[in-house]
């Protein structure tokens, strides 16, 4: 574990390296940067196995110190930042080797394959920070590799404004975030996850400032993991190449929001009403989202409210103290979204549109039909499948933890969830082609690859459940309840999510599907939240930048135009001294002269 | 009034010099201009003369400088004038007020 710094830098290398000699390697970029991120699955793997023999590793370096603060960087390997450590690796490697073939041919290739990985290198850095101000650069460093993706076809426009909104609206969270660290400088006089957990421990933090600072902390993480209301940016964000949104915005950078939570966990369950906050919120944007995703006729969008309604379980078991329920969660739905969204960049590949009911029997292509409903199945929480293993996890912890409105909203959202899944495969896969001009082809070979594995592992990390509870508790000096729950559980969630199946057969199947969206328009429009915050914070804040930006051309512009133009009235002025006539010259040069004599005279002789 | 020779020199020196700097200033001829500074330095070697015989420490300096600053104020007239020949066969003007070509 001492070598787990080197896991970063890989990809680190990958970065700089593409971004000096990417114009000469072009294609062969891709090779390059999978290398390196291979490099760095492998010494996850190593790592990962150490910690199993091991304790937690902490390793810390004194960066700079100003007068009597210290600030030190370091790492250190958890159970649980282990077990980040090789997700996120894993993930960003089969992005990688799927990009190779889906970017073939950009003329950005490589700097696509740079943001890669300087994203890798954020994302790695921050699941091993030692202390919270170090985890805030990372933090804003995930948020710029998001940044640069997203906005990586930038002759859009609407690239480009996704982009910026993804930015901004995360930095909203972020100020909660800093507010955060600020009060824990303040309290606890260090910036080191240790020695708040310490303080909290012992009880010397009072338990308003506590609560203050877990809400703070979970505004950053409503911005960056997309719940309501921040979650606007992630539909728009699909604007970016689709290995992008699997990377970012399903597997990685959305989940720091939840594992940020998890990472300061003993601050939350310090707290009673930050937990029943997190819960609620969570439960909350879990069925909005998953409304939404019911009216959503782009493939991609279905896919990202699904994400933001994925996160809000992960929250609502965080928030009932379902620790290992939620990282369950995260891992399951780490490999089954990035699966489903590569499968839709091959479905979007192979149909060349991302509207669903421009689609149709794309049964056909095998390989990615069949990954595709690989995750829809697992995403709907069918028996077998991980999501259900994770699923039953998330129910099993809210039904303990008394919230029965919460548990009963928990299991309407699974049937939305299973309904717009299969809405959508039942309009894009079976049935008749829409356009019979396109011939159906399948996929080039490495995407299918790296579908396959994605598939195969995302079948196998649901039988982790077990080993997992015992791997994360080896973290913590007090253990977990895990009851075990009440035997109909399992059975009223199959209920659930295959009612979700049968409605959407109904509505959906080839031969009763409507050929256009005739969807609600309220849910489409995502209850017109964005255009509410068009009308009102962003004209607000267009506002305030349209006062001052008249301040500083008039005022300011005026105020150093003014000294400007003084200067040059003060010489024009002088130059009426210059007549060209001698006479004046020679009388100004006396009565200067007189001058002088005169003050001569006046100091008595000398000056 | 004072009787004291010295102080009557001066005074005629400071007239002499006062009417050549009226002229050097306010004439509109330029011959009649380098005229009046020719009467400046007159003045001027008027006061070294009027020193050098009655002056607190009388000696022969003051009338030897004069003879050095008469043929210096020679040499500058004949420079002087000849430069107005140069001008006046440019402008055809002697008027004085006509040699602004350097105002801004």
């Amino acid at each position: 574990m001492q070598v787990a710094w080197i896991i970063p830098l890989f990809p680190f290398v990958s970065f700089i390296l593409l971004l000096l000699l990417g114009k000469r390697l072009k294609e062969k970029s891709g090779m390059v940067a999978s290398l390196l991120v291979s490099l760095s699955v492998l010494a996850s793997f190593f790592v990962f196995y150490e910690r199993g023999s091991g304790d937690t590793f902490v390793r810390e370096v004194s960066w700079f110190s100003i007068g009597e603060v210290d600030i030190s960087v370091g790492y250190q390997i958890t159970a649980l930042n282990a077990l980040m450590l090789v997700i996120v690796s894993v993930i960003s490697l089969f992005v990688h080797l799927y990009s190779t073939a889906y970017m073939k041919g950009n003329e950005r290739f490589s700097i696509y394959f740079a943001y890669l990985g300087l994203f890798t290198f954020a994302m790695t850095s921050l699941v091993m920070t030692t202390n919270i101000l170090q985890l805030y650069v990372f933090w804003e460093l995930v948020g710029l590799g998001s940044f640069l993706l997203i906005g990586f076809y930038f002759e859009r426009e609407k690239a480009k404004a996704a982009a910026k909104k993804a930015f901004i609206m995360t930095r909203i969270g972020d100020v909660g975030l800093f507010v955060a660290i600020v009060l824990i400088y303040l309290h606890v006089g260090s910036f080191s996850f240790h020695e708040l957990f310490q303080r909290v421990e012992n009880g010397t933090l009072s338990s308003s400032v506590v609560t203050t600072i877990a809400l703070l902390i979970f505004v950053g993480a409503i911005g960056k993991s997309g719940q309501f209301p921040l979650h606007t940016w992630l539909p728009d964000a699909m604007e970016g190449p689709t290995p992008v949104s699997a990377l970012i915005h399903a597997a990685t950078m959305v989940a720091a929001g939840v594992y940020l939570v998890a990472y300061v966990y003993p601050l939350f369950l310090a707290s009673e009403t930050a937990l029943t906050v997190v819960a609620s919120v969570g439960a909350f944007t879990a069925i909005f989202a998953a409304t939404i995703a019911t009216a959503q006729n782009d493939i991609k969008r279905i896919l990202a409210y699904s994400t933001i309604s994925q996160l809000g379980f992960m929250m609502l078991a965080l928030g009932t103290a379902g620790y290992v329920a939620a990282i369950f969660h995260l891992t399951t739905h780490a490999f089954f979204k990035a699966l489903l969204f590569l499968a839709a960049g091959s479905v979007i590949h192979i149909v060349h549109t991302q509207n669903i009911f421009q689609m149709g029997g794309v049964k056909d292509v095998r390989w990615t039909s069949a990954t595709f409903v690989i995750g829809a199945l697992s995403l709907s929480g069918i028996p077998l499948f991980s999501g259900f293993f994770s699923k039953e996890e998330i129910f099993l912890s809210v039904w303990e933890s008394g919230h029965y409105t919460l548990f009963w909203i928990a299991m309407i959202t699974a049937m939305l969830t299973s309904f717009y899944m299969f809405r959508l495969v039942f309009l894009v896969f079976p049935g008749e082609k829409k356009d019979r001009e396109i011939r159906y082809v399948e996929s080039p070979a490495m995407m299918k690859w790296t579908l396959g594995i994605v598939a195969a592992a995302s079948i196998l990390v649901g039988f982790i459940g077990h080993f997992l509870s015992d791997w994360l508790e080896s973290d913590f000096t007090s253990a977990f309840t895990h009851a075990e729950g009440p035997w109909w559980m399992p059975v009223v969630s199959t209920v659930f999510s295959v009612a979700g199946i049968l409605i959407a057969y109904q509505l959906y199947r080839p031969s009763k599907a409507p050929k256009e969206s005739s969807t609600n328009r309220l849910l489409e429009r995502g209850y017109y939240l964005d255009e509410a915050y068009n009308r009102t914070i962003v004209a607000f804040v267009k506002g305030i930048a349209k006062i001052t930006s008249v301040i500083d051309r008039y005022v300011i512009g005026g105020l150093v135009a003014t000294i400007a133009q003084s200067v040059v009235w003060l010489g024009k002025r002088g130059a009426y001294a210059q007549t060209g006539k001698t006479q004046h010259y020679g009388a100004v040069a006396f009565f200067g002269l007189t001058i002088l004599l005169v003050i001569y005279v006046w100091m008595g002789g000398y000056w | 009034m004072t009787s004291s020779p010295l102080a009557l020199y001066l005074m005629l020196a400071l007239v002499l010099f006062c009417i050549g700097m009226y002229g050097a200033l306010m004439k509109r001829n330029t011959v009649i201009v380098l005229i009046s500074i020719e009467l400046m330095l007159n003045a001027a070697n008027l006061n070294f003369i009027a020193f050098s015989k009655y002056g607190p420490n009388p000696s022969l300096f003051g009338q030897v400088f004069s003879l050095f600053s008469i043929t210096i104020a020679a040499a500058e007239a004949a420079v002087g004038l000849a430069i107005l020949m140069a001008i006046y066969r440019q402008r055809k003007s002697v008027h004085i007020d006509d040699y602004d070509s350097l105002k801004h």
